[in-house]
């Protein structure tokens, strides 16, 4: 079956700055039609100057990018028109209106007025009853909503969320999660850049990690949980140790809470997990416990082994 | 041609300027209309006439392009750069729409503004002095040309300005005075024959003077010279603008 062409064609993009800072290094990515793709990495890594040259904002160094197999460069108006931006910061016209500046992103990214889809969009973002006020008297979570909606009033194919829940309390960012959830069951791929391992976690099929400008790694996201995560048993202990008895020295376990619990590591890929032998060895050297507690290592701590590889070797 | 983009940004603009009205246009009525007071009824009364004109009359013309030039350049170079210090630009940068279409939405509101101020101001100096029209074609020949030029000339520096200071500091050093020197208020042939040369140096000369032509018939520089020379200057400015959305300079990183 012949493969469908990626809705994203990104081959080796490099930017460098005129002051000589490599934002971007080669970067080489494909993003499927109708996945969320969230791209990971720490401030300065270089997510937002990958996003601004597909978008038409930074010029590339070097390399190609394609949308729906048009060249970002060549057929920008093709390009374009299919993509919606949501940026990192507040940039709203403070004096318009809600509906007028939806209006205003509908019309110059080439659509004619259709007042049907400028509801349904206000409406999915509970942006309806606010619709005639000035965005100036609307809170930073609503202005935030407002950009999402002026991103999607041109019915875009491709959404870019460049840190869409910045700085926004709890309960929105949940909002804007059904959001996005939304927008995939409507077909539209998202490629979100976020801070909030929990928010990749959450939405993501599919994860990046960019570091230094390099695109480290692109893996599932459930399959990367589950290859480079790690799972720990912690047993609480009857009664506390000073240090770990020689005899479990192979089990590689460390004590935690001042003696009260030992803590061990295991691979939940390899064939064995050791479990079965280190609580054999337990009851051989008299050591009991009271409790145990299973826990699966988030996302975080795969993205924060991820970026600090490369900085310790 | 992404004519819904042309319309958004044209219609964006033009509501802008509905929105600030009394700014937009009682101001520059107002400040006309206290240069025919005090040039053309004060001190004006003791100048009988330039070149046949009567002086009230005389300098119609000349403020009407004053206005022209300083309303454009501050429309358009405000248009561009207050998006630019907000961020809002972005979404025009990086909309389907090519350097013609912004120009077409940008430029097209701020000269439609300026057209507006200069009948309004032609329909007040009405209420001053009585104005013929010798060549009405022309006329409005020059000032649609001069709104567009200037207006292009602002769209530059709205661009190239990387904050406010800079932003007001080309239209009170540099334009100002070439307006003034510009023969507004005066025939550059009242003045000694090395200022007479000196002044033809002076862009504005050829478009007040041509401007001028069109109500008496009489000009400093010939009619087809002012034309020329404005249309030159639409011309640099139409390429400047061509090159800044070429190179990105000061949009694009």
């Amino acid at each position: 079956m012949a493969r469908v062409q990626p809705i994203l064609s990104i081959r080796n993009l490099s930017k460098t700055y005129a002051g000589g800072f490599q934002a971007l290094k080669d970067v080489s990515l494909d993003i499927e039609r109708g996945e969320i793709f969230a791209l990971l990495g720490p401030n300065g890594a270089g997510k937002t100057t990958l996003i601004s040259i597909v978008c038409g904002l930074v010029n590339p160094t070097a390399g190609s990018a394609s949308v729906d197999g048009y060249d970002i460069g060549r057929d920008y108006r093709e390009t374009r028109f299919r993509i919606g931006l949501v940026p990192q910061e507040f940039p709203v016209e403070t004096f318009e209106t809600v509906t007028k500046t939806l209006a205003f992103s509908r019309g110059l990214f080439g659509r004619p007025p259709n007042s049907a889809h400028v509801e349904k969009v206000l409406k999915s973002l509970s942006l309806w009853d606010k619709r005639d006020e000035k965005i100036i008297a609307l809170s930073g979570g609503m202005k935030r909503r407002v950009l999402i909606a002026k991103a999607l009033a041109h019915e875009p194919t491709l959404l870019f969320l460049d840190e869409p829940t910045a700085g926004v309390d709890v309960e929105l960012r949940k909002d804007m999660w059904r959001v996005v959830e939304s927008l995939r069951e409507d077909g539209c791929t998202v490629i979100l850049t976020t801070h909030y391992i929990e928010e990749a976690e959450q939405l993501a099929d599919r994860v990046g990690v960019i570091n230094h400008g390099e695109l480290i790694l692109v893996e599932d996201k459930d399959r990367l949980m589950r290859e480079m995560g790690k799972k720990e048993l912690t047993l609480s202990l009857s009664a506390s140790l000073d240090t770990v008895p020689a005899a479990l020295g192979k089990h590689g376990l460390s004590l935690a809470d001042e003696g009260s619990k030992l803590v061990y590591t295991y691979d939940t890929q390899s064939e064995r997990t050791g479990i079965t032998a280190l609580l054999a060895d337990l009851n051989a050297e008299g050591i009991h416990f009271s409790d145990l507690e299973t826990k699966q290592s988030s996302l975080e701590e795969i993205f924060v082994d991820l970026v600090r590889k490369p900085e310790a070797g | 041609m992404n004519l819904h983009a042309v319309k958004a940004i044209y219609a964006f603009e033009m509501a802008r300027m509905w929105r600030t009205a009394v700014q937009s246009l009682v101001a520059p009525v107002l400040s006309t209309s206290l240069y025919f007071v005090i040039f053309g009824a004060a001190i004006g009364s003791r100048i009988t006439e330039v070149d046949g004109v009567p002086y009230g009359a005389f300098i119609v013309p000349g403020l009407i392009m004053l206005s022209i030039m300083t309303e454009s350049i501050s429309n358009s170079s405000f248009a561009i750069y207050f998006p630019r210090f907000t961020g809002t630009v972005f979404e025009v940068l990086s909309a389907p729409v090519s350097y013609v279409e912004v120009l077409l939405g940008y430029v097209g509101a701020a000269a439609t503004k300026s057209m507006i101020i200069g009948t309004i101001i032609f329909l007040t100096a009405n209420l001053f002095v009585p104005i013929e029209v010798a060549h009405p074609f022309v006329m409005v020949t020059f000032l649609l040309l001069t709104s567009v030029a200037f207006c292009l000339f602002g769209f530059i520096l709205g661009v190239w300005a990387d904050g406010w200071e800079k932003l007001t500091i080309v239209p009170i050093l540099v334009i100002m005075p070439l307006t003034f020197l510009g023969g507004t208020f005066y025939s550059i042939s009242m003045l000694p024959p090395i200022w007479q040369t000196i002044s033809l140096a002076n862009p504005v000369v050829y478009l007040i003077s041509g401007f001028r032509w069109s109500f008496y018939e009489n000009a400093d520089v010939s009619v087809v010279l002012s034309l020329g020379m404005t249309t030159l200057f639409l011309l640099v400015c139409l390429l400047t603008v061509r090159w800044i959305f070429k190179t990105g300079y000061r949009l694009r990183t």
